[in-house]
């Protein structure tokens, strides 16, 4: 056990821990990056169709604009976003996209001349002008104006991730993969770094930082197997900072569930698919979501065609597998050069997988866990709600510019662009804080965490299987807090997930050897995920509307007058239950409204506007926001939206 | 639809034959330890080495991250043979599959390796990023790029880094300073890339040794083992063109 000091600690180091370091290197400040996995193993690259940044490139881009995407991104969430962040994400976007072109991201780009494209089932040739050869192309993705996603291929994540790991290298910054933290040491409401354990050699360190950022990304592997999450996705900021008992996590209910994950695997196979043209077929080859959502057909957001799509499997019309019932993506029509070139990572995983080629047979697809909008609640300078000095960002953060539903290709604009942001003010306060805590602090907390190894060490080899517990976990969140939820269902989830806590308490270590041992390092990650899993239950119980990917049944009218508010969720200290309230979304400039696809069923808010607005800041502050560098709103661009709006073009279905 | 239905196919009784030892662990010593699993549809050796660990033996140390091929994590030998282990479905093998950690790498455990280490190193030698050649105008259109050049960027941009080209290495095995077919596409990947300020001659001083270019012999076993199929016979060839090209330059001056 030793104690190390830094200037700032970063944990994680997928795209937004990264970013974020760079910003504090390049401001001199002595930066220790701890990571699961070497950085470019990270889940960030994993995200396969783009990342939205409004530069209006070609054709079907032409008058995009960051105005525009923060229309699209607000709506997108069903108006739960915070819209201040929203802002600021939209304007920062184009920006974040041209510095990693700077970085050497081999962004695809716009080819002059007739360029053909499916577009809602039909092929169509575009003649892109001579004068923006050469610039960042984009493709369409789902719920978007515009033709919005830049991407590398079917490897967007992947590309931008070397290209950010390469500054990483350049500017030398300390990485030391295969090490997770294990607990925040704090103090008063002021943050000081983590214990964190070597998964080598098992070996206990204390990190005293000036700085904490948590970027370990979603925590969607509490739903086991059915995600298309990596192993890695475990939600330990968001465990890290619940265990303080001061910090809240927003929105846990929030789950993203991707309407095309790999049958039977649960791989994810990209949006890009169908903003490249895919269908989605039934059983009888039919496209229901051209019936479904005539305008935006398979391109209206991941809730809505997720919900259409188990809509299709209750009524019959799934395809029968021995892995359940799914549907088929067809991108057949597209033509395997299309598919080898633009969508290659696809034709891969196809082949990889299921032994099948898509140019002549679709691919099974259905929903699946995929996103967590949930995490740990920062203010819009990127620091967590009641604690001092420990920040949040990306996936693991919920800062909130994806409210209730994210778009396609938001989270990997948001891992730069936050990246940049709050990697910004990090460095900015870093430099204005001295490192004023004792060794004894540090101490404590090491003792703390060599305690828990031991108490676990200490338990007889007999008794239960930690991946049991897990395995029941996922089976219930994923049963029971899935794409539709009821009351009743969630009621039975929220008390079994209260007796799997409990059956941790039987569980057994079968192992003992020495060095690192992986049983020991998952017992000591399930307490937390459990803990993660029941706030989610106990959310979406509690939230009695639907709102973006958040569906009740029960339920199913969004309800500004009661529920346009964001969840917050507090474990206290020594509680055996969390503690949930509720806070304003934020300042409002666009009006709750009809997103123009999904469901059209909304009650409206009781308050005006401008008396929500009031309010909001004060009961922000009263629920933990800290106060920010410049003042809640300063950043908002009022009406700017105004002329850009969407008129929806579907006939009016509101009872 | 004519589409075929997943079916499940009859399960065999499969067999791993796994290397095991554990550095940390004075007692342990190097052996192969033997386990069985019935098949399942769709078996890949993710799924069945998570079996093995949560059934049967605890302590097996293996790395997986994405278990979708993009992530590099799981390199390891299938039957003397460095592959991903994710992406392999046991349907493709026999019933006997003989797992071993992938060499030249350190051994942390079991099947797992130190690749992170190597490649950080391998960065650093071969300077693999971005020299810029002016700072970043953030409100400055992007620089044009030619879309078939930013394709074949993107070509080499496909290494996810696995290790397999370096373990399947006849030279990376005797000559632990060897960048090796990921480093040299890695250098590729950059001398192509217009936006990077080195030119030939700087190149020139980074790889024109026995380490580098030059150190190669020959025998491709990279190509044949690399699991994304990056062209590293093309990139091999390009890279030689452009440092004899240099050597006859720095000859003539």
């Amino acid at each position: 056990m030793k104690i190390q000091t830094t200037d700032v600690l970063v944990i994680g180091g997928g795209l937004a821990g990264e970013r974020c370091a760079i910003e504090s290197a390049t401001a001199g400040h002595d930066v220790t990056l701890l990571s699961l996995v070497p950085p470019r193993r990270s889940h960030s690259c994993a995200a396969q169709g783009g990342m939205q940044a409004a530069l209006g490139n070609c054709v079907k881009a032409e008058g995009d604009e960051p105005t525009v995407h923060f229309l699209d991104t607000v709506r997108g969430s069903d108006w739960g976003a915070d819209q201040e962040v929203a802002t600021i994400f939209a304007h920062e976007a184009p920006v974040a996209v041209r510095e990693l072109a700077h970085w050497g991201v081999p962004w695809t780009r716009v080819r002059p001349g007739k360029n053909t494209y499916f577009i809602k089932g039909e092929k169509v040739e575009i003649e892109e002008p001579e004068e923006k050869a050469g610039l960042i192309t984009h493709r369409d993705f789902g719920g978007t104006a515009k033709w919005r996603a830049c991407y590398a291929s079917a490897g967007t994540g992947h590309a931008v991730l070397y290209a950010v790991d390469g500054e990483v290298v350049r500017l030398g910054i300390r990485v030391l993969d295969r090490v997770e933290a294990t607990t925040l040491i704090h103090e008063g409401g002021r943050c000081w770094g983590a214990v964190s354990r070597c998964l080598r050699t098992g070996e206990l360190t204390a990190w005293l930082a000036k700085s904490t950022v948590l970027a370990t990304g979603g925590h969607g592997r509490i739903y086991g197997q059915y995600t298309t999450n990596a192993t890695i996705n475990e939600g330990a900021g968001a465990v890290l900072a619940l265990e303080t008992g001061e910090v809240p996590l927003g929105n846990m209910e929030a789950v993203q569930f991707h309407p095309t994950g790999l049958v039977p695997s649960g791989i994810l196979v990209t949006e890009g698919c169908r903003g490249d043209g895919g269908f989605l077929l039934n059983r009888d080859g039919h496209r229901f979501m051209v019936d479904a959502e005539p305008e935006k057909q398979e391109l209206a957001s991941r809730d809505v065609v997720s919900r259409h799509m188990m809509d299709q499997i209750k009524r019959g019309h799934g395809v029968a597998s021995d892995f359940g019932e799914h549907l088929w993506l067809d991108l057949r029509h597209l033509g395997e050069a299309h598919l080898r070139t633009k969508l290659r990572e696809v034709w891969d995983i196809c082949r990889d997988f299921n032994g099948l080629d898509p140019s002549k047979a679709p691919i099974p697809v259905r929903p699946i866990q995929h996103y967590s909008m949930g995490g740990v609640r920062v203010n819009k300078d990127g620091e967590a709600y009641g604690m001092h000095g420990l920040y949040a960002v990306g996936e693991a953060a919920c800062w909130d510019l994806h409210g209730f539903n994210r778009l396609g290709g938001n989270s990997l604009a948001e891992t730069v662009v936050a990246g940049r942001v709050i990697g910004a003010r990090v460095a900015e306060r870093t430099a204005a804080a001295s490192l004023s805590v004792s060794t004894d602090v540090a101490q404590s907390f090491l003792a703390d965490a060599a305690k828990r190894i031991a108490l676990w060490r200490d338990r007889p080899t007999t008794g239960g299987n930690v991946y049991a517990v897990r395995d029941r976990v996922a089976s219930i969140l994923n049963e029971k807090v899935g794409v539709f939820r009821t009351g009743d269902e969630l009621e039975v989830a929220v008390t079994e997930l209260e007796q799997a806590q409990r059956d941790i308490q039987r569980v057994g270590l079968r192992s003992s050897g020495p060095g690192v041992d992986p049983e020991l390092t998952a017992a000591m990650r399930i307490e937390g995920m459990v803990r993660l899993a029941r706030i989610t239950a106990i959310g979406a119980l509690e939230r009695t509307e639907s709102r973006g990917a958040h569906a009740r049944t029960d339920h199913p009218t969004r309800d500004d007058a009661h529920w346009l508010n964001r969840t917050l969720a507090r474990w206290d200290a020594e509680a055996d239950a969390p503690r949930l309230t509720y806070e304003p979304v934020g300042l409002l400039d666009l009006p709750p409204g009809d997103r123009g696809y999904g469901q059209t069923l909304q009650k409206s808010m009781e308050v005006s506007i401008g008396r929500y607005n009031e309010c909001a800041p004060s009961e922000m502050r009263a629920h933990g926001a800290l106060p920010t560098d410049e003042p809640m709103g300063a950043r908002m661009l009022w009406g700017a939206w105004k002329g850009h709006e969407h008129r929806p073009t579907r006939p009016e279905r509101n009872e | 639809m004519s589409t075929e239905m997943i079916t499940l196919e009859t399960p065999r009784r499969l067999r791993f034959e796994i290397f095991r030892f554990n550095p940390e662990d004075p007692s342990s010593e190097p052996h192969h330890q033997t386990f069985e699993l019935d098949e399942q549809p769709f078996m890949t050796l993710y799924i069945a080495l998570n079996r093995i660990r949560e059934e049967q033996d605890p302590s097996l140390q293996f790395d997986f991250a994405c278990r979708s091929a993009i992530c590099g994590s799981c390199g390891m030998l299938v039957n003397g043979r460095p592959r991903l282990a994710c992406n392999t479905l046991t349907r493709d093998l026999g019933e006997t599959i003989r797992l071993e950690p992938l060499p030249v790498f350190k051994l942390i455990g079991d099947l797992s390796v130190d690749t992170g280490t190597w490649f950080r190193g391998m960065a650093e030698q071969v300077g693999g990023w971005i020299e810029e050649k002016a700072p970043f105008q953030a409100h400055a259109e992007e620089e044009r790029m030619d879309a078939d050049l930013a394709q074949a960027i993107y070509e080499g941009e496909r290494c996810i880094e696995c290790g397999c080209c370096i373990a399947g290495c006849g030279v990376a095995n005797v000559n632990p300073d060897f960048v090796g077919a990921a480093g040299l596409n890695r250098i590729a990947r950059f001398m192509r890339d217009p936006r990077d300020a080195r030119s030939e001659d700087d190149w020139f001083e980074v790889v024109s040794d026995e380490n580098g270019v030059f150190g190669c012999i020959g025998l491709m076993g990279c190509h044949d083992v690399c699991p994304k199929e990056l062209p590293l016979l093309e990139q091999y060839a390009y890279l030689r063109r452009k440092m004899l090209g240099a050597a006859r330059e720095e000859e003539r001056t």
